[in-house]
């Protein structure tokens, strides 16, 4: 799509958008949020890029196999919060009582395990959205070359 | 029950009526429809029913949301338990909508259309 | 047309049973519901010193049960690799 319109804006909008995102996922104990809202806000900019310029500037940006890997990687970061509890000695999943300091209620580094877990699961609905995206799309194309 | 009453409890409850609207709605666009796409987006009509229901269940009069203030009682808050099992609701129904919407490519692909009769005619298939 | 009036038949008889559950349950917002028992109660009360966090949401959806968010993360992710493979098979 060549909308000299529609890339302005999404150029000017664009950093706005994923700020706003990582706000709402380092926030999610805080405020209102958290991984999945905010890992839906992210995607959803990527995919505004990807629709405003074209399909290669997008994954110039971020790769297919990066967000891939990034998928398995925000699971492998909340399951691993979960190894680490019992390697501390408690339940699968624990939070105080494994001994992870919790901080002062109110701060940002607050909270223990659940800052961790809330961002994985950010980074991995981000890119599920974003794999998901490209991958509809990339289907559509290989058809054309295929037959 | 009257007439009146009937009409007096579903506005007392009128979070719960509208998902019954939302979700016949849902349910006549899946049912009356032959397109694929737009039986998924009745589907996922009936998904938003369906969280808006539980949603509302959670619901305290002039409660504010569960975001924890110092020296606030527990009971100027809503229900903290149905907002957060429906998150569940909310990943499944995107699981099955992004998983629909791959079927549905694999059918444009072979068959060259989307609608439900012509792929059940192009099949050989009884269609009554 | 007969189509049509078989959903009009169904979708009737779906509605009618769906307002009359409405009609017993109880009212929306009352304190007194059997919703708001001592489960949430514990939570808002005791999840700050348990936690450390203030949104009582993110303490519930990754703490207290986090087991249940771990599974929706699986069934997130089965369902995107069910999605690709379905996409890129020939």
């Amino acid at each position: 799509m060549e909308d000299i319109i529609v890339r302005y804006v999404t150029r000017i909008i664009l950093p706005f958008v994923q700020l706003y995102g990582l706000y709402v996922v380092l926030h999610g104990h805080l405020s209102p949020g958290g991984g999945f809202s905010g890992g839906a806000i992210i995607g959803a900019s990527m995919i505004l890029y990807a629709l405003a310029f074209n399909l290669s500037a997008g994954s110039k940006k971020l790769s297919h196999d990066v967000s891939s890997a990034l998928e398995s990687g925000g699971a492998l970061l909340f399951a691993g919060m979960g190894i680490f509890a019992i390697l501390l000695g408690t339940n699968f999943l624990g939070n105080k009582v494994a001994g992870i300091p919790i901080g002062t209620p109110g701060n940002l580094f607050s909270s223990g395990a659940i800052m961790i877990i809330t961002f994985g699961v950010g980074v991995k609905v981000a890119s599920t959205m974003i794999t998901l995206f490209y991958s509809l799309i990339e289907g559509e194309d290989h058809s054309h070359d295929h037959d | 029950m009257t007439m009146i009453d009937i009409l007096l409890r579903l506005h007392q409850n009128s979070y719960y009526f509208f998902a019954i609207i939302l979700f016949i709605i849902g349910f006549h666009t899946m049912l009356s429809h032959n397109n694929l796409i737009k039986k998924v987006i009745g589907m996922n009509i009936m998904d938003t029913s369906i969280f808006l229901f539980f949603v509302a269940i959670g619901y305290v009069n002039g409660g504010r949301a569960p975001i924890l203030e110092p020296g606030v009682p527990y009971t100027a808050y809503v229900n903290p338990l149905p907002s957060a099992l429906i998150l569940t609701g909310i990943v499944v129904a995107v699981s099955v909508t992004a998983y629909a919407l791959s079927l549905i490519v694999k059918l444009y692909k072979h068959y060259g259309t989307i609608d439900a009769e012509e792929i059940m005619r192009i099949r050989g298939g009884d269609i009554q | 047309m007969m189509r049509k009036l078989l959903v009009f038949i169904f979708l009737a008889v779906i509605a009618v049973a769906l307002v009359a559950t409405v009609l017993e349950m109880p009212p929306i917002g009352d304190p007194m519901n059997i919703t708001n028992n001592e489960v949430p109660q514990r939570y808002l009360e005791d999840s700050l010193q348990e936690t450390g966090a203030l949104n009582v949401i993110a303490s519930i959806i990754t703490d207290y049960r986090a087991f249940d968010t771990l599974g929706e993360a699986t069934v997130l992710f089965v369902a995107i690799a069910a999605a690709i493979s379905n996409l890129k098979a020939h």
